[in-house]
Parts: structure tokens; sequence; C-alpha cells
């Protein structure tokens, strides 16, 4: 892997949460001591259950949030001490909804070429042409320049979001859920266009989805995230070819392929996802896990080197006594 | 009641959906024949706009008014729903056709305890006592594995999670054991972990009550996983109908195989490579519609797509084309 273009150190982000108009705030630790480095051109899918704090890291990457505790570097310098319009010129985002990110009442020209406003960039004259490129490239014609988003398809939105994302050549694109507001053969478009546009311009994303089939196709690397924590990551043959974690394994388990011959799976995962005001002790997976045992109660797993990647179970854990080096999920 | 098992549950024949605008009439739903029997699911599959909630809300009378029905047959074991009263409706609804919606949150209401509507959705019905119904309403709880069943009554439906609250939607849904249960996207605001618990949930207790079931869903993977029977939707009609493993196995519709060409299927599509798409865009159903709707996207379209499209296929499994083979020899199997 080349030099890391972005990389995250121990980063944390706690909220404090009240409980009642008398009760004292309690922590909720939405991103838990996070460490992930992605090289130029890669794509790092997170995938977890909702509030387990995929958004809240994207948020801390596109500076919308400050981590609580550690450092969050672009090409080796640290992005705390960097105003926003530095960060923004770096990093930008694509989000879910294409119906409630862009400016109902603004044309396509006036949303695509904001960024080169806000960032002084250019002239008029030079900021067209520029805006006119910029939609070449996402494959929509200059006659919807002048047109407003609501005349749009969905699928023609998501593009106006690209477009603006990368009218400002960033290094890295943060997309949360990017296509899980369009229909299938819309889907498929945007994320053909995703994977043409990382090629030709060697970017890098963090793509964050609940669609794993999505995920599979399109990352490079795949992080998964527990109640705050990256409980397994590892590239992308690894990881769907052979999950470490029990909870991988039970993401995975979970996806519906279209064959007609499978009925819907038994995903194993007993009790729903756990209050992360009061996680669960040990292993924060153990009341969902089937092959918890008394040391995952009492005892955290830290996380052990794995083909690819890292992994945090006792079950793959060479000093712990729970330790099967065959096991497999 | 008699329990026919070689007569349909439901029936229906060319279900046709108008809604007037100003620029002219939307033809949403354009003529389409279904039919389930008892214990039976039915998926419907198709994309925003293709009319497939505006069936399910044809099925149980719950469209607006400005939208103008009509139905060469609609018959629920015997009874024209076409020409029920609104009162003949409301005594069916909830009762022997039950409803699950997409969203849980707007499906219960938010001012009352999770007992006092399940026990309502039976009251409305049966005349049984309230504690019969709560008796009711517990085993229902626990049969969609709700822990704590008797102390969840007392809840309300903010004090539960989105998973939760589908089992209680799903557990009301069974109050007065329906035979039908119409689903529109019920897993759709889930996570995955979730949806999987949730439809296993639906399969298994639609089985073991032998309910028939329509399900609603933009899903092809929840589509293949559930269904007895697929019903494909594009722009009003069912363009390919037939049992799952045929309708997935041989897609005989140049859209069924342009949809499934379009998701990525791990271990069968490359990592990273290109996906089928569909270009272009659905076309628009006001006015005049004539010919194969699908015909401004169909790489196979020729001038005969813009006349009469003949029904293909057997009797199980048929499509809408002018092609006998629906242009599956010309395209070769899809990925």
């Amino acid at each position: 892997m080349s030099a890391p273009v972005l990389e995250l150190k121990n980063v944390a982000k706690t909220y404090r949460v009240k409980q009642g108009m008398f009760g004292k705030p309690k922590p909720l630790n939405a991103v838990n001591d996070v460490s992930l480095s992605l090289g130029r051109g890669e794509v790092l899918g997170l995938v977890g259950e909702s509030g387990c704090g995929k958004s809240t890291l994207a948020k801390i990457l596109l500076g919308l949030e400050e981590p609580t505790s550690g450092q969050v570097l672009v090409d080796g310098e640290a992005i705390g001490g960097q105003d926003r319009l530095a960060l923004a010129r770096r990093i930008q985002p694509i989000f879910q909804d294409p119906y409630s990110s862009l400016n109902p009442r603004k044309t396509i020209a006036d949303i695509v070429s904001l960024p080169l406003r806000v960032h002084g960039v250019g002239d008029a004259k030079s900021r067209a042409k520029s805006v006119r490129e910029t939609l070449e490239l996402v494959g929509l014609p200059a006659r919807v320049l002048n047109t407003y988003p609501s005349q749009m398809s969905g699928g023609q939105r998501q593009r106006v979001a690209i477009a603006r994302a990368l009218i400002m050549h960033p290094e890295i694109v943060i997309c949360d859920e990017p296509t899980s507001a369009l229909d299938v053969s819309v889907q498929s478009q945007i994320l053909n266009l995703l994977n043409e546009l990382r090629a030709e311009f060697g970017l890098t994303y963090l793509f964050i989805s609940h669609d794993l089939a999505v995920v599979e196709h399109l990352a490079t690397r795949v992080a998964v995230m527990y109640l705050g924590r990256i409980v397994e990551e590892a590239d992308v043959g690894d990881l769907f070819d052979a999950p470490r974690h029990p909870y991988t394994r039970a993401l995975l388990n979970s996806v519906l392929t279209p064959d007609p011959s499978l009925g819907v799976p038994d995903t194993q995962l007993g009790s729903a996802y756990p209050n992360p005001i009061s996680p669960p002790s040990g292993c924060h997976f153990h009341p969902r896990c089937p092959f918890a045992e008394t040391l995952c109660k009492t005892k955290a797993p830290r996380p052990v080197p794995r083909a690819g990647g890292h992994v945090e179970c006792h079950l793959h854990d060479p000093d712990s006594t729970m330790y099967r080096p065959d096991f497999t999920v | 009641m008699s329990k026919d098992m070689t007569k349909p549950l439901l029936s229906v024949r060319g279900l046709t959906l108008d809604i007037p605008l100003a620029r002219g009439t939307l033809h949403a739903v354009r003529g389409i024949d279904f039919d389930l029997y008892r214990g039976e699911t039915l998926c419907i599959v198709g994309e925003s706009g293709s009319g497939k909630s505006l069936t399910s809300l044809a099925v149980m009378g719950l469209l607006d008014k400005n939208i103008q029905r009509r139905a060469e047959r609609m018959d629920f074991d015997g009874t024209e729903l076409t020409r029920a009263s609104n009162r003949q409706m409301r005594a069916l609804r909830g009762d022997r056709i039950a409803m699950i919606f997409q969203e849980p949150m707007t499906s219960l209401n938010p001012a009352y305890t999770i007992g006092d509507q399940l026990i309502e959705a039976l009251r409305l019905h049966r005349s049984v006592s309230r504690d019969t119904a709560r008796a009711r309403a517990v085993e229902l709880l626990e049969k969609v594995g709700i822990s704590a069943a008797a102390s969840r009554l007392g809840q309300y439906p903010h004090q539960l999670s989105g998973g939760l609250r589908q089992r209680v939607v799903i557990a009301m849904a069974l109050m007065c054991e329906p035979e039908l249960i119409i689903a529109d996207e019920p897993t759709t605001a889930l996570d995955v972990t979730i949806q999987a618990q949730i439809l296993r949930l639906l399969v298994d207790l639609t089985k073991e009550m032998d309910v028939a079931m329509i399900l609603i869903t933009h899903d092809l993977g929840v589509v293949a996983r559930v269904a007895d029977k697929v019903g494909v939707m594009y722009a009003g009609e069912l363009v390919e109908t037939g049992p799952a493993a045929e309708v997935f196995g041989k897609p005989m519709h140049p859209y069924t195989r342009g949809l499934l060409r379009c998701i990525p299927q791990p271990g069968m599509t490359e990592r990273g490579g290109e996906l089928g798409t569909i270009p272009g865009i659905v076309p628009s159903l006001i006015g005049a519609v004539q010919g194969c709707a699908f015909r401004t996207r169909c790489p196979h379209a020729t001038e005969a797509c813009g006349g009469e499209i003949p029904v293909r296929g057997e009797q199980s499994h048929r499509f809408l084309c002018v092609y006998a083979d629906g242009a599956r020899s010309v395209e070769g199997e899809p990925a």
C-alpha cells in the first residue's frame, strides 16, 4: 500500500447524553478508539447497523464534529489545526438523500459552482467552464444547468451531488449511503460512475453502506463497526471469503442474494442492538454472540492481526484461553 | 366459512387505476391479473412509480377518492371487492385482510400503549372480553419473538426499537387470524440483520397459520428468498409473473433480466467490475399509453413493440413481449 492519504489514530468521540431533567449526563462513546489508514485510490467500505457510529465517523472526517481524542491525518498532516476551507478542498461528501442534500431554490449551475465561489476559485467565466466540464464528467447534459433539483430524477440529483463534490478536485470522497435512496437500475449507474471516477482521478472513497453486496462490489477494504469500535478490518476478499468475527459472519449471513433456492437466513443474533449509553461489559458483542463464553463478559478483546487486517475477538487472540487457531465462522 | 383450496383466495382480473390530473389522465395501473391461493406468498417487485403500492391499496379499498378503480374481477373468497360497500370493506380490513406498512412508527398510535392497540384490533371485529383479548395479545407478542410480553403491553411505541415496533405491527396484523396479509415494504426501514429476522418471522408465521401474503418490495433479494410467486411490475403492468424459481432461474422479460444484471451478486459479479444498467427513464403514463412501456429502454425494441403486445408463456409463468422467447436467444443468459 502506498503512503496513506487518510489516517485515523485512536479517534474517539464521546457525547454526553442527559438522562431526564435531573439525571446526570452519561457518556455515549459514539466512536471508540478507531484507527484506520487508507491509501490513495482505495475504497474503504464501512459497514454496521444503525447507531454503530458510522455517520459520526464520517462527520469527524468532514470536520463537522471535533473528535474528543485522537488524530485525523490527511497526507500526514493533522486536520485538527487546519481550517474548514482547507479541509473541504481535500475531503468532500456525497450524502444518501439527493432530495434533501440539494437546495431546491438554486439552479443546478448555482449548486455545482458554489464550492468554487466559496473558495474564490477563478472568475465567472472559468467557473462556468469548470461546471460544464464537471457535469459532463458525471454524465449530465449542459441543458440541466438552468434547471432546478425538483425537475430532476433521483439518479440525476445524485449525479449533481457527485459533481458538486468533485468540482474542487478533492482527494477523498466520503460517500454516506450514496445509493440507498435510489432504484436498482439507477443505483447500478451511480456505482459504475463512482468506480470510473475513482479510476480516472485516483480518488479515495470512504464508502458507508448497509448494503453488503454493494460494499463487496465496490470496496477494496472493509471495516466492520459495532458500538463505536472497528471489530474487524480486512481486504475485501479476505473479509468476505473468510470472515473471522462472529458479528461479521452474522452481517454477511443477513445478505439476501437473489437465489430462490435459499430461504431467509437465520442470523443467530438473538437480542436487539444494545443501548450505546450502557454498553455490555467485556466484549460489547457478547450478548448476541453464539460463541460467547464467560471471558467475553469480563474482558474486552484486543485487536489482533488477521490476514489483511485485524480482528477483535478472543477466539482469534493467541494469548487468550479461548484461542482457537482453526476457528472460522 | 368454506376453505376451498382449489379456488384462489384472491383473484384479480383487469385491475386498472386511473388518476385524473390537470394534464390528462395518469394510467397508474393498467389491467393487471393475478391469483393468490391460501398459504401462498406473492411478491410484487418494481421500481418507484411502477404502481405496486397502489395495487395493494386498491385491494384493500384504501385508495384516495380521486383515483378511479376498475376491474373485471376482484374476488376475495366469494366477496366481489369492487362492489363491496365501505362498511363491508371496513369489516374485512384488519379482520380477514391485514396490513403491514413500511414505517412501523406511523402505523402505531403514539398516544396509546401497545396493549391498548393490540386489544382494540381484536375487539373491533370480535365480541370478546378485554381479558381474552389481552391474553391473545400476550400470546402473539411471544409468537413474534418479543420477550417479557406481558410487561410490554403497558409500553408506548416510542419506547421500542424499530425492529420491535415492526414485530408489534405484525402481532397486531395477526390478532384476528387473517387469511390475507398485505405487507408493503415491511423491512425497508430496518437494518439488514433485523430485516432477515422480520422476514423469517413473516415466512414462518404465514406458513404455520396458512395465511396468504402479498409482499410489495423493490428488493430482488427479498423477493427471491420469500416469494412463492413473483410479479414484476413496470409502468403499471405486471410484465412477468411466475413461480419464484422460474422467474429467477429463467427470466423471460427483458426488464426482469435487466434488473437482475443491475445488482451486484456475490460470487457471480466480478468485484469492482461494471454492473449492468437500464438506460433511459420510465415513460410518462399520462395520456394514451400504447404498446410495450419498456420499449424506450429495451435493447431489443422494434417497431412491433409499439403495437399490441401478446401474453407469452405457459399458464404459471407468463410475460408480455413481442418476442416469443422474450429476446432471450438474442441476449444470452443474464450474469
